[in-house]
C-alpha cells in the first residue's frame, strides 16, 4: 500500500513539473501568437499575465504585413516555399538514388565514397561560406533562385539516412524482382521505393525545417528584395524603424507557425530523422 | 514456362544484370556526387587556397600569394582573440548545461504519466522555431524596460537588468536563450536512448534498495553512455557555429562583448570584402571544430 501511495505522489510530481516546465517552454511562442493578434498599443502595456490574455482580437496586423504596398512578407514567404520545397524535391531524388547505388549497386570504389560522403558531413557549412559565395557568382546566381537551391541539393546527412534505411531492406525482395526480368532501375522504382516511404518522409521533412530556418546563406546571396526570404524578410522587419511591433509579431508568428504545424502532423517522422542519425550510427 | 528456364540462362541474365546494375550505380550516384563536389568539396579546398593569399573582393584581379601573412595577422589581432575567447566561454557554458538540461528533460518525459507527450512537444516546439524568430522574439523579452523577464523579476523583487545592454551579461542572456531553444532536440535523443534501457535493471536496482540518484548514477547514465557522447559531440559543433543569435540581438557587442568566430568572417568575408583574411578565419575555425571533437571522441572513448 505504502508503495503505491508513494507512486501515485511521484506521479503527482512528474505530471506537475511537466505542465510548469512546458508553460516555461512554450511561453514565448504562446506570447509570440497573442501579441500578434493584440492592437499595437496593449503589446509592451500588458504586463505579467495580461501578456497572455488578450482582451481584444484583430487581425489587422496580419492585413498589413500580408497586403499592404511597403511590406511584401507574403512574397518572402513565397520565395522560402519555392525554394525548399525545390530543395525537397530534387533533393530526395538526387540522395536516395546515390544511396541506393552506393548501397546496392556496388561499383569499384563505392565503399570509399561512402566513407567520404559520411566524412564530409562534419565540415561545419561556415567554414566555406565565401568560396561558396564565389563559386555561386560564378555560375552568375547571385539574387537568383539557384543559388539558394542548387547548393542544398546533394545532402551528406541525407544520403547517409537513405543508406541506413536502405540497408535493411531485404535482398530477397531485390532478388524476386530481378528473376522476375526487373532492371535494377525498374527494381528500384517498384520495389525498393514504395519500401521506404518513411525515410522519404523523414528526409523531406528534416530538410523542409532545416532550410526554412536558413538564415546566413539567403542573407548573402539574395540581397534583392525581390528574392528576399522569409528569415532574412522578418530580420530586414525587426530593423526597420517605421514599423509597428504588432507586425514584426504577425511576421514573426507566419515563419513559425507552418514548421510548428508540419512538425504537429508529422512528429513521428521529423524525431525518427533525429534519432536514426545518432543512437544507431 | 518457369520450368523451361534452364540454369544456364539463369546464368547469362545475372551477368548482364551485374554489369548493368555496377553502369546504374555509377549513373545514379553521380548528379549527387557532382554537387558535392562542386558545393562542398572544391569550396573547402578553396578556403584552405585563399587562406595563403592576398585576395579583396572589391580588387578580384590584386589576387596575391603571400603565404602564412594572413594567419600572423590573425594571431596578433585582438578582435580575434576575444571573438576566439567568446566563441569558446559559450561553448565551454552551453555544452554541459543544454545537455544536463537536456537529460532532464528526457527523464521526465519518459516517465508514465498522461502529460508526457504534450511536455515533448512543448518542449521541442522552440526546436522548429527558427533561431532568427527566437533571437528576435528573445530581444523583446530582454529588453530592460518593457520586457517580460524583467517584468517577472520584479515581480520576484529583483530589480531590472540590463541583460543585452551590458558587456557583461550579453553573453549569458545569449547561451540562456540558446538552451531553451536546442535543449528539445537533445532531449528527443537522449529519449531514444532511455527508451532502450531494460526496465529490469531498474527492478533490480529498487529490489537491492537503490534511492532515485544511485538509480540514475548506477542504472540510467551507464547505459545511455553512447547516446550521452554523441549529444555532447553534436552540441559541441552547433554550439562553435554561434552566429545568428549575436547578429540580430546584439551585433557583436556591447565592446565586442558577443563577437563569435563566424561573426568575425562574416564580418570579413562580407562587410569588408577581405577573403583572404575571411578564409584564414575558416580554416582555423574548422580545425578548432574537427580537433574539439576528435578529443572528445577520445575521451568519451575511455
Amino acid at each position: 500500500m505504502r508503495h503505491q501511495t508513494k507512486k501515485k505522489a511521484g506521479k503527482v510530481i512528474t505530471t506537475m513539473a511537466i505542465l510548469l516546465l512546458g508553460f516555461l517552454f512554450i511561453a514565448p511562442l504562446l506570447w509570440m501568437i497573442i501579441a500578434s493578434l493584440k492592437p499595437e498599443t496593449m503589446i509592451f502595456k500588458d504586463m505579467g499575465l495580461a501578456a497572455f490574455l488578450p482582451k481584444e482580437i484583430t487581425f489587422s496586423n496580419y492585413a498589413q504585413i500580408l497586403f499592404s504596398d511597403r511590406i511584401h512578407f507574403f512574397h518572402y514567404m513565397w520565395n522560402s516555399l519555392f525554394s525548399v520545397s525545390m530543395i525537397v524535391i530534387f533533393g530526395l531524388i538526387v540522395n536516395s538514388l546515390c544511396a541506393y547505388a552506393l548501397v546496392k549497386l556496388k561499383f569499384p570504389g563505392s565503399d570509399l565514397i561512402l566513407v567520404l560522403i559520411i566524412a564530409l558531413y562534419v565540415v561545419p557549412f561556415e567554414s566555406m561560406l565565401i568560396p561558396l559565395y564565389i563559386v555561386v557568382n560564378n555560375f552568375g546566381w547571385i539574387n537568383e533562385y539557384p543559388a539558394l537551391i542548387v547548393p542544398f541539393i546533394a545532402s551528406a546527412f541525407n544520403i547517409f539516412l537513405f543508406r541506413q534505411f536502405f540497408m535493411g531492406i531485404p535482398k530477397e525482395l531485390e532478388e524476386a524482382a530481378m528473376l522476375d526480368g526487373a532492371t535494377p532501375w525498374q527494381t528500384f522504382w517498384r520495389v525498393v521505393v514504395p519500401n521506404s516511404k518513411p525515410v522519404f518522409a523523414t528526409a523531406a521533412i528534416l530538410t523542409f525545417v532545416t532550410h526554412w530556418s536558413d538564415f546566413m546563406w539567403p542573407l548573402i546571396v539574395a540581397t534583392d528584395e525581390s528574392i528576399r526570404t522569409v528569415q532574412v524578410g522578418v530580420q530586414y522587419l525587426f530593423t526597420d524603424n517605421n514599423i509597428e511591433y504588432g507586425q514584426i509579431m504577425a511576421a514573426l508568428s507566419l515563419t513559425t507557425i507552418p514548421v510548428i504545424l508540419i512538425f504537429l502532423f508529422f512528429q513521428r517522422y521529423y524525431v525518427q530523422g533525429i534519432t536514426s542519425s545518432g543512437v544507431k550510427g | 514456362m518457369e520450368k523451361t528456364v534452364t540454369p544456364i540462362q539463369v546464368e547469362r541474365k545475372t551477368l548482364t544484370y551485374e554489369t548493368q546494375k555496377r553502369w546504374l550505380g555509377i549513373a545514379f550516384s553521380l548528379p549527387a556526387l557532382v554537387l558535392l563536389f562542386t558545393f562542398l568539396i572544391l569550396p573547402v579546398m578553396l578556403a584552405f587556397g585563399y587562406s595563403f593569399m592576398s585576395y579583396n573582393m572589391l580588387n578580384p584581379d590584386g589576387k596575391e600569394f603571400t603565404g602564412f601573412d594572413n594567419y600572423i595577422r590573425l594571431f596578433q589581432d585582438g578582435i580575434f582573440l576575444t571573438s576566439l575567447k567568446n566563441t569558446l566561454y559559450f561553448t565551454a557554458l552551453v555544452v554541459p548545461i543544454q545537455s544536463a538540461v537536456a537529460l532532464g528533460l528526457a527523464i521526465l518525459v519518459n516517465k508514465k504519466v498522461k502529460v508526457a507527450s504534450l511536455g515533448r512537444v512543448f518542449f521541442f516546439s522552440p526546436v522548429v522555431t527558427s533561431m532568427v524568430v527566437v533571437a528576435i522574439l528573445w530581444t523583446f523579452l530582454y529588453n530592460v524596460d518593457s520586457g517580460l523577464i524583467n517584468h517577472a523579476l520584479n515581480f520576484f523583487g529583483i530589480e531590472n537588468q540590463p541583460f543585452l545592454l551590458s558587456a557583461d551579461q550579453s553573453m549569458n542572456s545569449i547561451i540562456f536563450m540558446s538552451v531553451w531553444q536546442a535543449a528539445g532536440f537533445q532531449m528527443m535523443i537522449f529519449l531514444a536512448g532511455l527508451k532502450e534501457v531494460p526496465e529490469e535493471l531498474y527492478e533490480a536496482a529498487e529490489m537491492d534498495g537503490a534511492s532515485v540518484w544511485q538509480k540514475f548514477r548506477n542504472v540510467t547514465l551507464p547505459s545511455i553512455s553512447h547516446v550521452t557522447g554523441f549529444v555532447l559531440i553534436i552540441t559541441t559543433i552547433q554550439a562553435f557555429r554561434l552566429f545568428i543569435q549575436p547578429y540580430v540581438m546584439t551585433n557583436g557587442g556591447p565592446s565586442d562583448s558577443t563577437k563569435t568566430l563566424v561573426f568575425m568572417l562574416y564580418e570579413n568575408g562580407f562587410q569588408f570584402r577581405d577573403v583572404g583574411y575571411s578564409s584564414a578565419i575558416a580554416v582555423v575555425f574548422f580545425f578548432i571544430v574537427l580537433i574539439s571533437s576528435l578529443i572528445l571522441k577520445k575521451i568519451l572513448k575511455q
